[in-house]
């Protein structure tokens, strides 16, 4: 009787928590595609032979790697404003896109270290040899170091992304109606401990079935470049 | 060929040459020269500062005194690394490591230096990589990957791949060194056609028969200094230099000279000239 009611509740509540769940799902999008963009380029400044780019990307990477990252969240939150004066226009600056910029920021110096050490992981004797082809400096990152380094970045990349994923959770934190901000209206509205309980385990299995088969995938592609 | 060495001038010629790395001294006081055409190979114990001769003519490495100079260029006074990159243009390195480009077919391999650095475009680059690797007995393997190749046939397209620039010079760093003893062979007779065909060799071995069957001039070196050198019968015949004889007695495997050349790599006097390239 009990379980049954707390079955139909949560029935009644799916599509709101799915709906939430996208909400989740955007934000990690675009904060990997945004921190992938932002940390390939510091991390091209990190591996400058110049030390005028050389310092501040280091710098960016150490501040971005090392902070909590729901200090982050906050951090975009209070310190951009609601909308942006742009000419004539007004454009708001929704809660969802400072959170998704909160976690583009830890990615992206994530992004600038799986880039390093992957650069770091090509012997030296491939510049060596691209030199002694009269190749530049430049030509020799971008056709011969660069393509190698995608394929050994590739894993550590998609690690990055579930983690990004998971970070996600944080955005209810600073009231974005996300997909534990619904479970927990849900959970007041329905006030039910057995409902409460079933909601946030139904958020546990969302987020698995989500983040898992990104896992396994990282796994197989892992051992895929073991060797060569 | 003293007859001709009066006439021409030499490709590469090094005078005094002096590196240290972070004060010590690994090269002190080189003089080498190598006329156009010639085989020249260097021999000496590991250590000797051979590989940094070679790194000191293509401008991998800068001497600290002393004078290099390839054709008309002078590689000791280089400060640019667009100058460096003319130059490389023109010199063929090969390294006992081979350094293929693991993510590139063979083909793609021997077109992208001439596609990138020297601006050729894609239909004569294919048909130039095509018939260099019908040079090296490759052309079977144009769509493998490096990775699918065994270590001759890797340094063999290596090979390939420093004639894609159409090097004046290519220089040798111990290029059978890594290979497995069957498979050195197959890589001495490509450049063996090299030296014939009149590419100017830098060659440094530990395959002594080899140097002594191919090389106008053999260099011996020694703690880095040039102890010895001469023609290929001068210093295996009649070393003149204590140390070179030594060198040469460790190095041959036996006190007395060696017999003929024999092709049976089964051979127990042949299976000590493949042990030496460690
Ligand atoms: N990049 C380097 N930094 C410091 N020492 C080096 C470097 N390259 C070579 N050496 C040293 O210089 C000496 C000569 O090296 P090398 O020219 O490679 O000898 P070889 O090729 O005759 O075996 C060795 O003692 C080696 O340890
Ligand atoms: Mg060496």
């Amino acid at each position: 009787m009990a379980i049954e009611s707390v079955c139909m509740a949560l029935l009644q509540w799916s599509p709101a928590l799915i709906a939430g769940f996208g909400q989740n799902i955007l934000i990690s999008l675009l904060a990997i595609g945004l921190g992938t963009v932002l940390g390939l380029l510091v991390g091209m400044l990190a591996l400058s032979p110049w030390r005028l780019l050389r310092l501040p990307a280091r710098l960016w990477v150490q501040v971005f790697r090392n902070a909590p990252w729901l200090v982050l969240i906050y951090f975009t939150t209070y310190v951009f404003p609601f909308e942006i004066h742009v000419g004539s226009a007004y454009i708001p600056f929704p809660d969802w896109v400072k959170v998704t910029i909160g976690l583009a920021l830890p990615a992206s110096a994530n992004v600038a270290e799986i880039l390093r050490g992957a650069v770091a992981s090509i012997p030296g004797t491939q510049w060596e040899a691209a030199r002694s082809l009269a190749f530049s400096r430049w030509q020799i990152a971008v056709s011969i170091i660069m393509p190698q380094c995608l394929k050994r970045m590739l894993a550590p990349w998609m690690n990055l992304y579930a983690v990004v994923t998971m970070g996600t959770a944080l955005a209810s934190l600073v009231g974005v109606h996300d997909v534990i901000d619904t479970a927990q209206i849900a959970s007041n509205t329905v006030n039910l401990t057995g409902f409460t309980v079933l909601v946030y385990l139904s958020l546990l299995v969302l987020f698995f079935a989500y983040c898992y088969p990104i896992s396994r995938l990282t796994q197989r592609l892992e051992r895929r470049y073991a060797f060569y | 060929m003293p007859s001709i060495e009066s006439v021409v001038e030499p490709l590469v010629s090094l005078r005094d040459v002096h590196l240290a790395f972070a004060g010590n001294p690994v090269l002190k006081g080189i003089n080498l020269d190598v006329y156009p055409g010639q085989a020249v190979s260097i021999i000496g114990p590991s250590g000797s500062g051979k590989s940094t001769i070679l790194r000191c003519i293509t401008g991998l490495l800068q001497p600290q005194r002393g004078q290099i100079r390839v054709a008309d260029t002078r590689v000791d006074a280089l400060t640019r690394e667009a100058q460096r990159i003319e130059l490389r243009k023109r010199v063929g390195f090969v390294f006992q490591q081979y350094n293929l480009f693991p993510h590139l077919s063979v083909l793609q391999n021997l077109m992208i230096a001439p596609r990138k650095v020297l601006g050729r475009n894609r239909i004569d680059a294919e048909k130039d990589a095509r018939a260099l690797l019908a040079k090296v007995r490759m052309e079977h393997k144009a769509d493998a990957y490096p990775g699918q190749l065994s270590g001759g046939q890797q340094q063999r397209v290596a090979i390939a791949r420093a004639l894609t620039m159409r090097p004046q010079l290519i220089l040798f760093d111990e290029v059978t060194s890594a290979l497995d003893p069957e498979t050195v062979g197959e890589v001495l007779t490509v450049i063996r056609e090299l030296t014939q065909e009149g590419m100017t060799c830098v060659l440094v071995t530990h395959e002594m028969r080899f140097a002594e069957e191919i090389s106008d001039v053999v260099y011996f070196t020694e703690n880095g200094v040039i102890v010895e050198h001469g023609s290929a019968e001068q210093i295996f015949e009649h070393p003149a230099n204590e140390r070179t004889r030594e060198f040469l007695r460790h190095a041959l495997g036996a006190p007395a000279r060696r017999g003929p050349i024999v092709s049976d790599p089964y051979l127990l006097t042949n299976l000590s000239r493949y042990s030496l390239s460690v």
